[in-house]
């Protein structure tokens, strides 16, 4: 049936497009979750490293707000209207108490920073990595 | 004797008596003032636990309502074999080592910190408490974040000896932190299948759901999470850096409970939540998880052998050790679980054991490189018998704790008919012989440096530690208590999963 071809292939890549189109949080997330994972690793600057763990924890927050969310729900209070449609509120609860522990975190690992600045004189992962070394093996140093 | 209203309390106090006390612990300050708070405190736990661990030994299982909160709604404190046991060694190593922090705090750390240490410290066992109890898998996040949070600082107060402890904290926190990020988005994609969070509700409603892509990527993230949290061999970066730095009294507590109570999430989610209802959970494990651990086994051995540090040295036995534990429950028998969770016990007591007897060299040696601790067996020797006593049940030799567990995991691996995993551990633990016996013969063999003046570390620091040293031929003599209470936790296990064992 030749006839039918041409009509199916918009279809499909209409299909193709809501998919991609109602899944968008979905997909910054996945892109959110890769940025920040990438620059925690790749990065040789410890506070741009904790940027990137932030970056991180905030793709999982919408993961739990977007799984939370019912269409045309409106936010989870009480209004006595019984036909009123809310929204998941366990997740918003979950991602309350996450963000709590991702500041903890942060500040935790700042106050690290000021710290390691303070000993070692610089916040680059491989100007420290050279300085422990020396404070590893002293005699190659002396040697040198 | 003890009104029952306060037994049917016990799993909350459990945590809650910790977690109040410990900001007071920084608000009294001072040396011995904090100290007694939280020396008092963990009592108190241990007794709790102690009390929990009997009333579960015969096959009750203790449900806590938070709030009045029916479970699928409201957080549930669940109590059965494993964690109370699991519960029981957590209370009692931070008990040990409160009594063991006292000198060797006071020697490691400036005084005006005392109280933020051991607030710290307290907050550790809460943590580590709450996340063993809770019946909750978000609340597993909570406590999981308290418990890391406050071992981050902990480690990084080891700056005054050596500030390499700083970055070993940083480096700590950003794997630990990636490593609970990993555990919710995990969470997170368990939850969007079954709308519960109650690990047995769990359990239940993912049996019904089948197979599904969200859940194989749920069960992916969670393992890595815990691996990463356990130090499962390619993600044990963190680990030892973090032990070497850290005071003694923290890397003897931390090295003893948390990675335990890391094996033993993985073990809850593992049976309990996930409960192998799909063929690709065992094929991740027998694929991914079984060669991961056997190459740890190997090489966290081999390292240690060539490490110049005794702390550094022991751990990278560490990481060996935990490879043990991951083999034992990737064989998935009754007689594995019983080895891997046996060893969770034993492996505490002895590395508790040994790290004590590193910081008590700190302290009265002023250093734990190895070369410069030679002949102090004759100026320590209490000290280091203990050592020698921990270092033989790393090794696994007969009469010690560690020859109880491998016997167990050798036979449950000749059980399946895995051959070289049986020789592979063998093998290994002639590797940790190695290691072991490096230290023993510098500190036996070679006559004291000239000029070093070493005393014997005072009697807080040698009771607990040959508490340790002596249980780890104690339970290596009698094994009917800890292999009883093995082996009820791995058989609730594997009836809790849908492993079919004849």
């Amino acid at each position: 049936m030749p006839e039918t071809l041409p009509e199916q292939v918009p279809n499909q890549l209409a299909d193709l497009l809501i998919f991609i189109g109602g899944h968008y949080n979905y997909w910054m997330v996945i892109v959110l979750m890769m940025i920040g994972l990438y620059i925690t690793i790749s990065r040789g600057n410890l506070v741009k490293k904790i940027v990137g763990l932030n970056i991180f924890q905030t793709s999982v927050f919408m993961l739990y707000i977007s799984m939370g969310k019912v269409a045309g729900g409106t936010a989870p209070i009480i209004t006595g209207n019984p036909d009123e449609v809310y929204s998941n509120p366990l997740p918003h609860v979950l991602i309350l108490t996450a963000i709590v522990v991702g500041i903890s975190t942060t500040a935790l690992a700042l106050a690290l920073v000021v710290r390691i600045r303070e000993a070692f004189g610089t916040i680059e992962e491989d100007e420290i990595l050279t300085i422990e070394r020396d404070l590893e093996f002293p005699a190659q140093e002396a040697s040198k | 004797m003890i009104p029952q209203a306060i037994i049917s309390q016990l799993p909350i106090l459990q945590v809650i008596v910790p977690l109040i006390a410990a900001p007071f612990c920084a608000l009294l300050g001072g040396r011995n003032r904090a100290w007694a708070l939280a020396f008092a405190v963990s009592l108190v736990t241990f007794a709790i636990s102690a009390m929990l661990f009997a009333s579960t030994l015969d096959g009750t299982v203790l449900s806590y309502q938070l709030g009045g909160w029916a479970p699928p709604i409201g957080i549930e404190y669940r109590v059965d074999a494993l964690n109370a046991f699991v519960l029981l060694i957590v209370s009692g190593v931070g008990a040990l080592t409160m009594l063991y922090a006292r000198e060797s705090v006071a020697y490691e750390i400036d005084e005006r910190h005392h109280g933020l240490f051991y607030s710290a410290f307290v907050f550790c066992m809460t943590g580590l408490l709450g996340v063993t109890i809770t019946g909750d898998a978000f609340n597993v996040f909570v406590f999981l974040e308290i418990s890391s949070l406050s071992t981050y600082a902990l480690v990084a107060s080891g700056a005054k000896r050596d500030r390499r402890a700083l970055t070993a904290a940083y480096n700590y926190l950003i794997m630990g932190t990636i490593g609970a990020t990993f555990f919710v988005i995990g969470l997170g994609l368990l939850y969007m299948i079954t709308g519960t969070l109650n690990m047995a509700d769990l359990a239940h409603k993912l049996v019904e759901h089948g197979d599904s892509r969200t859940l194989r990527m749920g069960f992916a993230f969670i393992v890595v999470g815990f691996g990463l949290k356990l130090a499962m061999f390619p993600l044990h970066l963190w680990l030892p850096n973090a032990y070497t730095h850290a005071p003694s009294a923290v890397s003897a507590f931390v090295s003893a409970t948390s990675t335990k109570v890391a094996v033993y999430l993985m073990l809850r989610f593992l049976f309990t939540v996930f409960g192998f209802s799909i063929p690709f959970e065992v094929d991740v494990l027998r694929t991914i998880v079984l060669p991961l651990a056997l190459i740890g086994i190997l090489a966290g051995s081999i390292v240690a052998v060539f490490q110049e540090d005794l702390k550094r040295l022991l751990a990278y036995s560490s990481i060996s050790q935990i490879g043990y534990m991951l083999v034992g429950i990737t064989l998935l028998t009754p007689g594995g679980l019983m080895a891997s969770i046996i060893h969770l016990f034993n492996h505490a007591v002895a590395k508790a054991a040994l790290f004590m007897v590193a910081g008590a060299y700190v302290m009265q040696a002023g250093t734990s490189t190895i070369s410069d601790l030679r002949g102090v067996g004759r100026d320590m020797p209490f000290t280091t018998a203990a050592f020698v006593v921990g270092g033989l049940s790393l090794v696994g030799v007969p009469m010690t704790v560690g020859f109880i567990s491998k016997w167990y995991l050798v036979q449950a691996a000749l059980e399946q008919g895995w051959w070289p995993v049986a020789g592979l551990i063998v093998l290994s633990s002639l590797v940790a012989f190695a290691y072991v016996w490096r230290f023993v013969e510098a500190a036996y063999m070679y006559p004291t440096p000239d000029g070093v003046i070493r005393r014997e570390a005072p009697l807080t620091m040698l009771i607990p530690m040959w508490i340790f040293a002596g249980s780890s031929i104690f339970f290596g003599l009698n094994a009917s208590l800890t292999s009883a209470a093995a082996s009820r936790a791995a058989s609730g296990l594997i009836a809790a999963s849908s492993l079919i064992w004849q």
